[in-house]
């Protein structure tokens, strides 16, 4: 296998590593806040692109797709919490659990009874369609590598807004003492209805630009969703760097796996029983990486508290 | 819209008329959930053709089975045990079919397969109450085999997801392919980035490539593909170029040859005249899901006409016989009771705003499965 | 606790008056209705046994649902085509014989409960909650290209497998058998939950730290309650196998983890009949609102939320008011 395919291969780990961060990112952030297992956060993945497909199919801009996008899912997201969640954050896991696979089936069902049955369609914009050559001649789709920019600019924005910004300094303190924080004087429900909108925004642009260059129908959101917990178990629930981490590292074994096992099962197999016991394996890679990681440290890479 | 669609979602008894029904269908289907769209063309199209024969000896039962085999093999017995039915039909995915059909049959019941047509029903595990009105399952993969013979394509690359129709897509397509594969690879089912499959693809040498991916998955493939720069020759079968997402892939799918037993141009009176009934009625173009429920139907009618259903054997031969108008124009039943038909070659084009397919030759014609030699009925 | 006791004989009087009711009124359907209301009732009152006596929110229940029902897959496949099994250069014939099917799914459940309880016992909290997903996911995945046994097709089962003195072809016979093994179970919980282990498991989700103290191995008693929880949902996963004719590898996705812990949140969690409830009422809704229209899982999803925020302590909660004494509370 030559080098410039495996560094493609690379490329496209990381670039599946990232996009699953923007959904890491938002989930982390309100469990470490809020102290919440939020599984209708792949619905806002979905509504992002739903609303993504709609408004580029009616102004034919990229861009203001993905601003709907973005306004679509933190709106869903802020009404959500007022509506439902925050009866929940004093409840325990299990309530949370069942409470939020409630609000996928609605909005699934939702999302159907309004957009209808079949998948909608989202391209991305002609400026940013076609391959371009990298250095080392590898053919790169321009998209993909405005994914990986994308990503890594939201990793690098939200770094700054915990560490440098009056709202971090107050999300900091929230994941540290709760109590402590209402007591100076923060209005925590408000902090809380900010913090979700804000993860729930990150979901909307991760499925605008994702639906994209997939398929953008219902039900896409759980799969990515099983996904982005990985990520956040494997970093650490509460860090944001432990998302980033466990991201890429689950973007990275997907993809290099799903390549490279069937190829390594064929150095002492015949070709058609290694592609098939290896792709098997490279199905289950996350997974067995997920729990070797959690034997190994219960907390997750990053993670300070269970 | 909204109002009739939930009037016929809501399970209960639609006759096409009174209540004298002396046949009684039950249709298990896929009308929630992510599959859906699949199973409301099946009954939309199966619907139409009972309205349009104005039968009122015919009853309908219809009933979601969520895509789960389970909740399929329940409503089964449900509609053998309470509602007490004649026929069967309506299932949209292969396992469901395997969960459903061998059971049902066993009972003595009838069941018209709308569109799975899983090899182990074609062959070994035929019955002489199953018949498939679609295809058995290798077929449209293998005439995309054929076709790609005769496009000259000599080096294919070819990929499914790593399930059973899966491998019997890859199976079917190097049935018929007599150039060599540049590789061959078992995708992950429900996938939807294929960056390293296409990164393979344009690192392979090969000269073409064969896709089966339904649904979602083909979508995101094309799309990915259509961008990636690679720009081999495609070819699939019919179910990732489906009216139903066609409009959700867009330009990324123009020109990409498909195979199919159906297209809306197919030049008869039966099916033209579908086509506008279908547009008319339901407000969108009919896909090939709609002309299989149709069909099926429409199979269905000319037995009621020709024997009693109570008359098992008298009934079996009048379906056997399959004496009806198909939208496919010449139907029949080979000996496995799977369809014998002319699988054409499509090409995606675009009409306007829409993007749907036009045939541009047949692929294989009179073609039966490779399976009719194992069945002993 | 008389108001429980009241409600939970009124269910159990529904339990066997509906189907008896079916039977004489020649409704074969709502027997079977009911039959998998009973076989997803012991499923969940085998999570039950993790959740709501030991505390542990797993996941993966769904891996020895499976499990139980490829047991019996396997086994009757085999007995199907007189094809004897080849494992390890043992030859292992098929069975069609319910008991010996229940052992295998029992035995096998247990001893995969106890491999994944040992690793994923280090963990507590949502990272428990994941591993155990982790693991149902690599079931999932394997089971789906296991090609020997149908992949995602799954196997079909022509006849019911039998059970001595019972033909189990017969709707409200096999109803029978799988509620008296329910009953069974039942009465072993009850038992299990007042008995020395089950107090001492109790007090270890409570307080571990005070646990410890009084010289208990919290660790032990829940892999103990862990493998118990999971040998039960392995069991009813080959009686569910059994009721389909028929397994695939949806026993083992995450969805169905998630219905069965669903389940008991709406029974109510650590409540003895609190998973039969919930298994009633969700078995009825899903058959009524599938009745009444496509959108069904709209109202499904309001129907758990408001149990969710206003039913604290679930329908049994709702009813009988709080729990007395140890079998309530939170996990």
């Amino acid at each position: 296998m030559s080098h410039i395919l495996i560094a493609e291969q690379v490329l496209n780990g990381l670039q599946f590593g990232v996009m699953l961060f923007l959904m890491a990112a938002g989930l982390t952030l309100i469990f470490g806040v809020m102290g919440l297992i939020n599984l209708a956060h792949g619905s806002l993945y979905m509504i992002g692109a739903f609303f993504a497909a709609v408004v580029a199919g009616w102004t034919g801009s990229f861009l203001l797709a993905l601003i709907a996008a973005m306004a679509a899912a933190a709106a869903a997201g802020a009404l959500v919490e007022l509506v439902v969640i925050r009866r929940l954050y004093d409840k325990d896991h299990l309530d949370q659990v069942l409470a939020t696979f409630a609000l996928i089936l609605i909005f699934s069902e939702g999302t159907r009874w309004v957009f209808g049955s079949f998948p909608l369609f989202l391209d991305i914009p002609d400026a940013l369609s076609g391959p371009v050559t990298l250095p080392g001649g590898i053919q790169y789709p321009l998209y993909r590598l405005v994914l990986i920019g994308t990503g890594l600019g939201v990793a690098l924005g939200l770094g700054l807004l915990i560490t440098r910004t009056r709202i971090g300094i107050q999300i900091r303190a929230g994941e540290n003492d709760r109590e402590m924080i209402a007591a100076l004087g923060v209005d925590i429900s408000r902090l809380y209805t900010l913090v979700f909108a804000l993860g729930a925004a990150l979901a909307g642009l991760a499925g605008a630009l994702v639906g994209a260059i997939q398929s953008v129908q219902v039900g896409m959101g759980e799969p990515v969703l099983i996904l982005a917990f990985v990520v956040i178990v494997i970093g650490g629930i509460g860090s944001i760097r432990g998302a980033l981490v466990g991201a890429i590292l689950v973007g990275l074994t997907d993809t290099l796996g799903g390549v490279f096992l069937p190829e390594l099962f064929k150095l002492f197999m015949e070709p058609s029983a290694a592609t098939s016991v290896g792709s098997s394996l490279a199905s289950m890679a996350i997974y067995i990486l997920m729990a070797v990681v959690l034997i190994w440290r219960p907390t997750g890479l990053f993670g300070a508290r269970a | 819209m909204k109002f009739k669609s939930l009037a016929l979602a809501t399970g209960m008894i639609l006759a096409a008329g009174a209540a004298s029904a002396e046949v009684k269908v039950g249709m298990i289907t896929t009308l929630s959930g992510g599959g859906a769209g699949l199973g409301i063309d099946v009954r939309d199209g199966f619907m139409l053709a009972i309205e349009q024969s104005g039968r009122d000896d015919i009853e309908v039962v219809i009933e979601d089975d969520q895509r789960k085999p389970d909740i399929a093999v329940q409503l089964a017995d449900k509609m053998i045990q309470s509602e007490k039915v004649d026929v069967l039909t309506g299932i949209i995915w292969s396992n469901l079919a395997m969960a459903v059909v061998p059971a049902a049959t066993a009972q003595g019941k009838f069941y018209l397969s709308p569109n799975a047509g899983p090899s182990a029903l074609a062959g070994k595990g035929c019955h002489e109450n199953y018949f498939n009105v679609a295809w058995q399952n290798d077929n449209l993969h293998e005439a995309a085999g054929a076709h790609a013979n005769s496009a000259g394509h000599a080096k294919s690359f070819i990929l499914a997801p790593n399930y059973p129709a899966g491998k019997d897509a890859l199976t079917g397509y190097k049935r018929f392919f007599e150039g060599e594969l540049a590789g061959e690879i078992y995708t992950k089912l429900g996938q939807t980035d294929y960056a390293a499959e296409i990164a393979q693809i344009r690192a392979s040498g090969a000269d073409s490539v064969f896709f089966f991916l339904p649904g979602g998955m083909g979508i995101s493939f094309l799309k990915q593909y259509a961008d990636s720069g690679v720009d081999l020759p495609v070819v699939g079968p019919a179910f990732s170029f489906d009216q139903g997402i066609l409009q959700a892939v867009g330009g990324a799918a123009l020109g990409v040859v498909n195979t199919s037993q159906w297209n809306k141009d197919i030049d008869n009176a039966t099916n033209a005249a579908f086509v506008s009934s279908f547009q008319e009625k339901y407000g969108r173009l009919p896909s090939l899901y709609a002309s299989q429920g149709f069909d099926t139907a429409n199979l269905l009618v000319s037995a009621v006409a020709a024997a009693d259903v109570g008359d098992a054997g008298a009934f079996r031969d009048a379906l056997r016989a399959a004496n009806f108008d198909s939208t496919r124009g010449d139907f029949s039943f080979g000996p496995n009771h799977h369809p014998v038909q002319t699988i054409y070659a499509r090409e995606v084009i675009q009409e306007g705003d829409v993007f749907t397919n036009k045939i541009i030759g047949k692929a294989l014609e009179n073609h039966s499965d490779a399976y009719a030699g194992d069945c002993k009925m | 606790m008389r108001r429980e006791a009241a409600l939970n004989a009124a269910i159990l009087v529904a339990l066997i008056a509906v189907p008896a009711w079916a039977h004489l009124s020649d409704e074969p359907f709502t027997i079977t209705l009911a039959t998998r209301a009973v076989i997803l009732a012991l499923a969940a009152v085998g999570l039950n046994i993790a959740l709501g006596i030991g505390g542990m929110v797993s996941f993966g229940h769904a891996v020895y649902f499976g499990i139980g029902g490829y047991a019996m897959g396997i086994l009757a496949s085999h007995a199907q085509s007189y094809t004897p099994m080849e494992l390890f250069g043992l030859s292992i014939e098929g069975t069609k014989s319910m008991l010996v099917i229940w052992l295998v799914a029992v035995v096998l459940s247990a001893l995969a409960a106890l491999v994944i309880g040992l690793l994923s016992l280090r963990t507590s909290g949502v990272y428990f909650i994941m591993i155990t997903l982790a693991f149902g996911q690599m079931f999932f995945f394997f089971s789906i290209s296991w090609a020997a046994y149908g992949g995602e097709d799954g196997l079909s089962i022509y006849v019911r497998n039998g059970f001595p003195g019972l033909n189990t072809l017969v709707p409200i016979q096999y109803f029978g058998l799988c509620l008296a093994i329910l009953l069974v179970v039942l009465w072993f919980n009850a038992r299990l939950a007042r008995s020395p282990f089950g107090l001492a498991l109790n007090a270890a989700r409570q307080s571990p730290a005070r646990a410890e103290t009084v010289g208990l191995n919290p660790m032990r008693l829940r892999l103990v309650a862990f493998v118990i929880s999971g040998a039960i949902t392995g069991l009813a996963g080959a009686l569910f196998a059994d009721l389909n004719r028929f397994v695939s590898p949806t026993m083992f996705s995450w969805q169905l983890s998630g219905e069965i812990t669903v389940l008991i949140i709406i029974g109510g969690v650590g409540r003895l009949m609190g998973p039969v409830a919930g298994a009633v009422v969700f078995v009825a809704l899903e058959h009524l609102l599938g009745g009444l229209t496509e959108f069904w899982h709209i109202y499904l999803g309001a129907a758990l939320l408001l149990v969710v925020l206003f039913a604290r302590g679930g329908l049994v909660g709702l009813i009988a008011g709080r729990p007395g004494g140890g079998g309530g509370g939170h996990g």
